[in-house]
């Protein structure tokens, strides 16, 4: 099989609603070689790939920490419940191309030592992930074995933490703290654990056949390869699209200087995630260095679009509220912190002259929750909240000074109940691939 | 021997904001508006080692660890 050129690696021309079969992938693809655990951690280390769940972590940094550990057989978890409600790329890859992720976790046990992996995804991925592996048993092809483990439909199912806590039947999608030991150490049945999203071990499957240089032929030297992002905001349905790491969105998305009249504001990286002005994010080369250094994230490749004509205050306020309640409760700072966030959000959105302390107050309440929880979630929170104000000062000025918005529909994308949106859900025909 | 440094790690999720931790080391800890403890990042001051290890073992939720820098 010769390897793939050019930016589409992950995405491919066929129907999306259907699952290309253990044949076809192998067709596609051949069969994965058989490399030497310490092989693989190597190239996987050369490979420079980073986790794509949300975290942009090293991910040979991670397998060697659990390949290192002396105590017991670690366990791999595919990790793919996407809990972020406008993100659509994981479901799009279980669907859609169960075997790369598949292989990429046979991958990964080989690599770290495990005898074990755990496929962690929502209920709607169980018959296809369930149909995958019944044809992997027939032709034997793993030397591991493999188990489905349902996670709740929460916002924070995919946490590293809480995913190991429904694995292992406590507290199921609740984070535990893991500011004195981790899951790599000690996670599902007390064995060290490597979490890895779908995507990211998607990436394993390939690097594993055609090597890190490969791999690194396309996007930069921190942010090597190519990333898939959901797009939402501007057309009728999300948008899968598999953007090569260091070119600009809007060359990705076909969106010249002339569409970004139309854009207020895009939303990297989900609800954890920042705005970003959006001549900055159309812009900008892609990656997780330059995310940042505005203050964003890719996170889990989630962007959002803002149209003009929409009050990006109620919107924030909407989601704050939604990402309040999902909180797993547990901590103080969070719990208190991100219901008295939620509150001013709402009063500067619809009662701008209740805010005490005017727009100022927010920051320092972002302060008080920062760092201060079991999990990453306040962080989040913090950080979509300090983007909105920054990225849409003037409008929070005129709410102020004028009064709010008129009331226009819910935009956003929240899970059904949270809000009066039906729940992000990507239509076959909705994906689109870059064109070579 | 008592060369070891060492800096504090709150749990939040058992910490339950009894305070008596802020009580013991107001050098090191202060309290929220909601009575959980914001604890100094930082390397422990060897001479205010001897009073974490009693804020540790005082907190009423066993929270509150003292752990070795070169641990973690």
């Amino acid at each position: 099989m010769s390897a793939p050129e050019g930016p589409g690696r992950l995405l491919d021309r066929s129907d999306p609603a259907r699952a290309v079969g253990l044949d076809a992938h192998l067709a596609r693809w051949g069969t994965l070689p058989v490399v030497a655990p310490e092989a693989l951690l190597v190239a996987v280390e050369q490979s420079g790939l980073r986790g794509r769940g949300g975290a942009w972590f090293p991910v040979g940094t991670k397998w060697r920490a659990v390949a290192g550990g002396r105590r017991a057989r670690p366990v791999v978890v595919a990790n793919g419940p996407e809990g972020e409600p406008a993100s659509g790329k994981d479901r799009y890859l279980l669907r859609h191309t169960p075997h790369l992720v598949l292989d990429g976790a046979a991958v990964a046990a080989r690599a770290v030592g495990a005898d074990r992996v755990v496929v962690h995804v929502t209920a709607e991925a169980v018959p296809g992930i369930g149909a995958a592996l019944a044809e992997r048993s027939r032709r034997a092809i793993d030397a591991c074995t493999f188990e489905v483990v349902v996670a709740p439909d929460r916002f924070l199912s995919g946490q590293e933490a809480a995913a190991v806590a429904t694995i292992n039947g406590k507290n199921p999608g609740l984070p535990t703290f893991a500011g004195i030991r981790s899951v790599r150490e000690q996670g599902v049945g007390g064995r060290p654990t490597l979490v890895q999203n779908v995507e990211t071990l998607a990436h394993v499957a390939l690097i594993a056949r055609y090597g890190p240089q490969w791999f690194r032929s396309v996007g930069t030297y921190d942010s090597p390869g190519t990333a898939l992002v959901t797009v939402t905001g501007r057309w009728e349905s999300p948008r899968i699209v598999e953007v090569p790491l260091g070119t600009t969105l809007g060359g990705a998305l076909g969106l010249g200087p002339d569409a970004a009249s139309g854009i207020q504001g895009v939303l990297l990286g989900g609800y954890g995630g920042g705005w970003l002005p959006t001549a900055t994010a159309l812009t900008m080369p892609l990656t997780e260095e330059e995310a940042r250094r505005h203050g964003s994230s890719i996170g889990a490749g989630v962007v959002v679009l803002l149209p003009t004509g929409i009050c990006p205050l109620a919107e924030a306020a909407r989601v704050v509220r939604y990402l309040e309640g999902e909180g797993a409760g547990q901590c103080g700072p969070c719990v208190n912190g991100l219901d008295l966030i939620a509150t001013s959000m709402e009063l500067l959105a619809h009662r701008p002259g209740s805010l005490r302390g005017g727009v100022a107050a927010l920051p320092t309440l972002c302060g008080l929750v920062e760092g201060r929880g079991a999990c990453r979630h306040p962080d989040g929170v913090a950080r979509f909240v300090r983007t909105t104000l920054d990225i849409f000062a003037d409008h929070a000025t005129a709410h102020l000074r004028r009064g709010p918005c008129r009331t226009t529909p819910p935009f956003l994308a929240l899970p059904a109940g949270t809000g009066s949106v039906a729940s992000v859900a990507v239509r076959p025909g909705a994906v689109g691939t870059r064109s070579r | 021997m008592s060369r070891a440094r060492y800096r504090m790690v709150v749990d939040p999720i058992a910490c339950d904001g009894a305070g008596v931790c802020a009580e013991l080391l107001p050098e090191l800890i202060s309290l929220d508006p909601w009575g959980f403890p914001i604890v100094h990042p930082g390397e422990v001051p060897r001479e205010l080692v001897g009073l974490a290890r009693r804020a540790e073992t005082s907190c009423p939720r066993l929270a509150l660890t003292l752990v070795r820098l070169d641990d973690v």
